[in-house]
């Protein structure tokens, strides 16, 4: 008999890597890994606006992931600071920020390591819930962009000129982004999040020949991920966020080499 | 099926130009900071008319273009499109990325959003340029060739009224530039749209060109492709040499080359389907 915990930490787990794999597609797709990086670490941040001002830490990270996103959008034009430095300091200064401010709330007893890292194994039936409302919410909403969002990651210029509204798109990817990254968070925490994303993702590529292909191999990768690393973590005791990173990273070793032997003619 | 952005301003000339006009160009700037990318540039298109676009690089063909296809504000004068008007827009140096997984199939659903694909038209848009046999390669796997014409198929799914083609020759092998002009020659006939196409060579324009418009930020000269070559402004920017070396692509009758890329007399001055050009 499956213990209980283990049952709802392979729910919350599943639940969440269905919905990052097709969403770490275009992550993948848009080259927008650190963007995505910078999102997580700075969610902390908003963990601690939402702690401080007594709203549910989701709105706190919907709050920093759009005030991140605005900045980079501002500050994208300007030559003097490459992006990959940008999206660095915004990333590493809204996780110092958030710890900082996690600090000054002594009245709050926090987790932070479960931030960081994740707590599976503590999710409640509660938090199942939320992961799958929001779950099913985020699918909804790509559903309905998925086809505008394909055309503008094939060529934004093509896509403009065939009357798709890129800014708008734009928008939403980034929300439906951190909306994900909220929910997340508590399976594998802000530090590895990215990981849930593009790892999958990239496992998928060698095998898929369509978007929506590599999309449903990239959800089943992630799922498959949850179950290897919550049984590794039982076997040996290891953290279960980190180990369920480290099976997503053997599944993409092993498509990888097998795609390069056996894809020549897709290479 | 959505439709490019409204007229920013019509004139009321532009309806007495004639019932086929597709787009007028009057009087266009378009300054990028400081520079002047395009100086008071007229140009109109007419339904089954095509129209190449020459000139050196950087003389703001490209921009033209995009003017023309709704993604640049003009810094002055006007941009008059038929209203409702439907344009089938194929971009310079289009390149689709190899992380993301594609075949020409859903290359080509994707421009056909609702049908799903299944209604034939993609098959059919495939087989008018000759490329039905590539459906299910992956788009990466295409030679610059094959590429454009799925790119071309992809256009004709929006049925446009008009083509706007940037370098469409652009990574194709000689052999199959020949055949890609060909096949746009043949498009403009069967379904009578307009075509504005950027050559990719300063001296060289399709046979079947209307009318040859050349750009150095300004329109130099325009006109038929015989008389554009003897323009003063055209032999003035590229040089006599060069001049006497614009010819109609696939008819060049006035002269061959030799290997080096010289012109020399040609051995064969008739012509089958159009008046030999003028001797140089």
């Amino acid at each position: 008999m499956i213990e209980e915990f283990l049952l709802r930490a392979l729910v919350a787990g599943v639940g969440v890597a269905a919905v990052a794999g097709p969403l770490g597609c275009f992550v993948v797709w848009r080259r927008m890994a650190y963007f995505g990086a910078t999102l997580a670490h700075g969610a902390l941040l908003g963990v601690a606006l939402g702690l401080l001002i007594g709203v549910d830490p989701v709105f706190g990270i919907a709050a920093s992931s759009v005030l991140i996103a605005l900045i980079v959008t501002g500050l994208q034009r300007q030559r003097t600071i490459g992006g990959d430095t940008l999206l660095g300091i915004l990333a590493h200064a809204g996780l110092a920020l958030g710890l900082v401010a996690l600090a000054f709330m002594s009245g709050v007893r926090i987790d932070l390591m479960a931030y960081l890292f994740g707590d599976v194994l503590a999710v409640t039936w509660i938090d199942i819930l939320w992961i799958y409302l929001g779950g099913t919410a985020v699918l909804a909403a790509l559903a309905l962009i998925w086809n505008s969002l394909l055309a503008i990651t094939l060529n934004e210029e093509l896509a403009r000129a065939e009357g798709v509204a890129v800014v708008p798109l734009q928008l939403a990817f980034m929300l439906i982004l951190a909306v994900v990254i909220a929910i997340a968070m508590k399976v594998v925490g802000v530090l590895l999040i990215v990981s849930l994303l593009i790892i999958p993702a990239a496992a998928a590529r060698p095998f898929a020949r369509t978007p929506e292909q590599m999309a449903a191999l990239a959800a089943i990768v992630g799922a498959l991920s949850v179950a290897a690393g919550l049984f590794a973590s039982l076997q040996w005791d290891t953290p279960a966020g980190p180990s369920i990173v480290v099976a997503a990273t053997a599944i993409f070793a092993t498509s990888f080499t097998l795609g390069g032997a056996l894809g020549k003619r897709t290479a | 099926m959505p439709t490019v952005p409204g007229p920013l301003v019509m004139p009321p000339e532009a309806q007495a130009a004639g019932p086929d006009l597709l787009v007028e160009v009057k009087n266009l700037t378009v300054r990028f900071g400081q520079t002047s990318a395009l100086d008071r540039v007229d140009l109109k298109v007419s339904g089954g008319e095509i129209v190449s676009l020459i000139g050196p690089n950087g003389a703001g063909k490209t921009t033209l273009v995009r003017a023309v296809a709704g993604l640049i504000e003009a810094s002055a004068g006007t941009l008059w499109r038929r209203p409702g008007l439907r344009i089938g827009y194929v971009p310079q140096r289009l390149s689709i990325d190899r992380v993301m997984p594609l075949t020409v199939r859903r290359l080509l659903t994707l421009a056909q959003p609702g049908s799903g694909g299944r209604d034939g038209k993609v098959e059919a848009a495939l087989r008018e340029v000759d490329a039905a046999d590539l459906i299910e390669h992956a788009v990466q796997d295409l030679s610059g060739g094959e590429f454009q014409r799925v790119m071309l198929a992809r256009a004709l799914l929006r049925r446009p009224q008009l083509l706007l083609l940037d370098e469409p020759l652009q990574g194709v092998d000689l052999g199959g530039q020949l055949a890609l002009y060909d096949l746009i020659g043949r498009l403009r006939r069967r379904h009578g749209m307009g075509v504005l196409l950027v050559s990719h060579d300063l001296h060289i324009v399709m046979a079947a060109t209307d009318r040859v418009v050349c750009l150095n930020h300004h329109v130099c000269c325009s006109g038929a492709p015989e008389s554009v070559q003897h323009h003063p402004e055209y032999v003035a920017l590229f040089g006599a040499e060069a001049a006497r070396r614009l010819a109609v692509y696939a008819h060049a009758h006035d002269h061959a080359h030799d290997l080096a890329g010289n012109p020399v007399p040609a051995a064969d001055a008739g012509g089958a389907d159009r008046e030999p050009e003028h001797p140089s």
